[in-house]
């Protein structure tokens, strides 16, 4: 015994890439959920390590509510050029177009929980029987139980009374036909083990990452993008702001954040200072405290 | 800096809770929002403050029943160390999770009352400890502020435990005494026992070894994935892609490929654009080996000089995890690094009560029981001895019929 230890974003990164290569290894039909959004960026990273110089033995899946960031669908699709990987895309708008989801309406409507309707759908077609997503454990409560494999019943399903035992570094990725599994390499990374390693590895983020300009209002208490997207009415005071998101999903419901961090370094230090953790910013988690449990169970991430 | 993992046992009497929720709270690692979630949800201690317990427990079916009943990962930094802690329930009936815990912990703590001293639940907590091989204990004698922060109730626990832990072979325990509650000895140094000179739990925590086996003679890396790039330019590529479990790989090194016996020599070792000339445990890459050998997902590289045990039939302790007993007539899969077999229960030995400690001579193995059997397996599996070389050395069982994992596996001998 010594005290011979990897650094830990190397140990992150090593525990990781064991977890690709294990979905790898166990699954017939593989996909990484990618959302644009600087944790499956991170997983991109990860899988050029795990596989390269070979290729991906996985599409990457982005399900594409409509309502993105304009700048996220722009650095996708050059990711993808760069790559040379499959990208398959799921619509949210199809799913509305063919009547299995019905827009919400109101101020606060998002097309956020309809996603789950196209995600199943998408995996449904493709008969994915494993999708890895970059959740983390830090997120959230109900995520800090979750497995990094979590099996789904084939109605995308979690059920926290019915995980399997996950012990030292061995996943039991077996399944029954209709089952799949979610996994979560990035299940013990914390958000700033995210930021340092982004750092690190020198990646490149969609530009919204970082401060810039924008019209805002300000809505329960947060500021939002004034988009097309966002159903606004007189009340809604527009101002321009210097801001940036500290996550990437619709505009919808991706609250901003005042900042002037326009370097990398500069947001890591805004975190490591920050009393908001990032699920804070995003509106849906607010409806009650046990929401994210529930949208888990209805098979959201 | 490096990463500590640990395991607090204990139960909801004991304070564990509290003690996680105070490490969260005095290291400054809930956030705004959560600190109004927990605001906004209405419990309380008696005399008015937060109550603490309530970072710890995430689900609703939970909370509805003010209980815990999984593991659930929580995560804190300081300037010397990251944590990730397991929190585990310490009730017998989660025997399953405490285990599931502690596989992957670097550390126990185990919390002890100070008013009960060691009791039923601190044997059995110790046993597991010492069953999963953690390398590092720290016995938490919490609740000092109920015993008017005696040092003799303190110094007659500590010789209570250190009987059990010379019976259990623990090596490396640490007593604190400490008031969860209260923060004493938690973060800073007790003002209310300044006749305890010993580190506060933060401090040990921060500077504590975290032994890593990195013994040249247990160089163990299991075969992932095979990268073939099959392109025109990468024709001849061939790389063995896996996580080093234990000691250390250099290149140049003769490595043997077990279970069939092939071997080569380490030619190259990279990682993307990196390049190698050793990988030690716990690092992934990718390996290139000097002759063009049969290798597949499942193998495993060793170095030449130390080989593990390549057998059918194994002793082992068992930790059954599931609702439905074992039946040794059964043909269940073990799954041991990237290897999965048939395997059949051959013989139970004996099982442990866990609570005395006791040999207990039953046939029947349900959840959460743990003893001594002997495993049959279709393929030969290469392994190490668990207690020495806990990466090699454990293995899980599936139940084919429903695809769960049923059990846990320490791997102790070749049994042929």
């Amino acid at each position: 015994m010594s005290k011979h230890h990897l650094d830990y974003l190397d140990e992150l990164e090593a525990e990781a890439i064991h977890i690709l290569r294990e979905v790898a290894g166990q699954f017939e039909k593989p996909a990484l959920l990618f959302s644009g959004g600087k944790d499956s960026i991170t997983l991109v990273r990860l899988a050029e390590k795990a596989f390269r110089p070979g290729k991906f033995p996985f599409p990457l899946v982005h399900i594409d509510t409509g309502h993105n960031f304009p700048e996220t669908i722009q650095y996708r699709d050059e990711m993808i050029a760069r790559l040379g990987e499959k990208l398959i895309i799921g619509h949210v708008q199809d799913s509305i177009d063919q009547g299995k989801v019905v827009e919400q309406k109101g101020k606060n409507a998002s097309r956020n929980a309809l996603q789950t309707v196209t995600l199943l759908d998408t995996i449904a077609a493709h008969q994915f029987d494993a999708c890895i997503g970059g959740a983390r454990r830090d997120e959230e409560k109900a995520r800090a139980k979750e497995r990094i494999f979590s099996v789904r019943d084939e109605f995308g399903q979690w059920d926290p009374k019915r995980q399997r035992p996950e012990l030292w570094n061995i996943y039991n990725g077996k399944i029954h036909k209709g089952e799949n599994v979610r996994v979560f390499p990035i299940s013990n990374w914390t958000e700033l083990d995210v930021w340092n390693y982004i750092r690190r590895e020198n990646i490149a983020l969609p530009s919204i990452y970082f401060a810039h300009e924008r019209d805002c209002i300000t809505r329960n208490g947060q500021l939002m993008a004034a988009a097309e997207h966002l159903n606004m009415d007189e009340e809604d005071v527009i101002t321009r702001r210097n801001v940036r998101f500290r996550t990437v999903g619709d505009m919808t419901c991706t609250a901003a954040v005042e900042s002037d961090a326009y370097l990398i370094d500069d947001i890591i230090n805004e975190i490591s200072a920050s009393k908001i953790s990032e699920r804070g910013a995003r509106m849906d988690d607010k409806v009650s405290e046990a929401a994210m449990e529930e949208r888990k169970k209805g098979g959201y991430f | 800096m490096e990463i500590l993992k640990f395991i607090t046992a204990g139960s909801v009497d004991d304070g564990k809770s509290t003690l996680i929720g105070r490490l969260l709270y005095d290291t400054d690692a809930i956030l705004a929002d959560q600190l109004e979630a927990l605001h906004r949800s209405n419990r309380k201690n008696d005399d008015g403050t937060i109550d603490l317990a309530i970072l710890t427990d995430g689900l609703k079916a939970e909370r509805e029943q003010g209980i815990t009943i999984d593991v659930a990962y929580k995560y804190f930094q300081t300037d010397k160390r990251k944590f990730i802690i397991a929190d585990a329930p310490g009730h017998i009936q989660y025997t399953r999770n405490m285990v599931t815990g502690a596989s992957n912990a670097n550390l126990a703590i185990i919390l002890i009352d100070a008013r009960r001293g060691v009791v039923e639940q601190t044997n059995r907590h110790s046993f597991l400890v010492s069953l999963l091989a953690l390398p590092q204990v720290v016995v938490c004698i919490n609740k000092m502020d109920m015993v008017d922060y005696d040092q003799a109730t303190f110094n007659h626990i500590v010789g209570q435990y250190e009987a059990l832990a010379a019976k259990l072979d623990l090596k490396n325990v640490t007593y604190i005494p400490v008031s969860a509650l209260k923060g004493d000895n938690i973060v800073n140094s007790s003002a209310n026992m300044a006749w305890y000179t010993g580190k506060s739990l933060l401090d040990h925590l921060e500077t504590v070894e975290i032994p890593v086996d990195d013994k040249a003679s247990h160089a163990r890396l299991p075969v992932q994935w095979v990268v073939r790039p099959q392109t025109e330019e990468l024709h001849d590529y061939r790389g063995y892609a896996g996580r080093v479990s234990s000691g250390t790989f250099k290149v140049n090194d003769k490595v043997t490929v077990l279970p069939s016996g092939f071997s080569s020599t380490i030619t190259k070792i990279e990682l993307l654009d990196k390049v190698f000339d050793e990988a030690v445990a716990g690092q992934s890459v990718t390996v290139h080996l000097q002759d063009n050998i049969d290798i597949s997902r499942g193998d495993i590289l060793v170095t030449s000089n130390a080989h593990p045990e390549v057998s059918q039939l194994i002793e082992a302790d068992l930790c059954w995890m599931d609702t439905r007993a074992l039946d040794t007539s059964l043909t269940y899969l073990v799954q041991h690094n990237s290897k999965v077999t048939r395997c059949r229960i051959q013989e139970v030995l004996y099982k442990f009560n866990i609570n005395t400690l006791d040999k207990v001579y039953e046939e029947d193995f349900k959840l959460n029981d743990i003893g001594r059997i002997i495993l049959k397996t279709a393929d030969p599996l290469a392994f190490d001895v668990y207690q020495d070389n806990k990466a090699n050395g454990g293995a899980i069982i599936i139940d084919s019929r429903t695809n769960v994992t049923v059990g846990a596996l320490m791997l102790r001998a070749s049994a042929d």
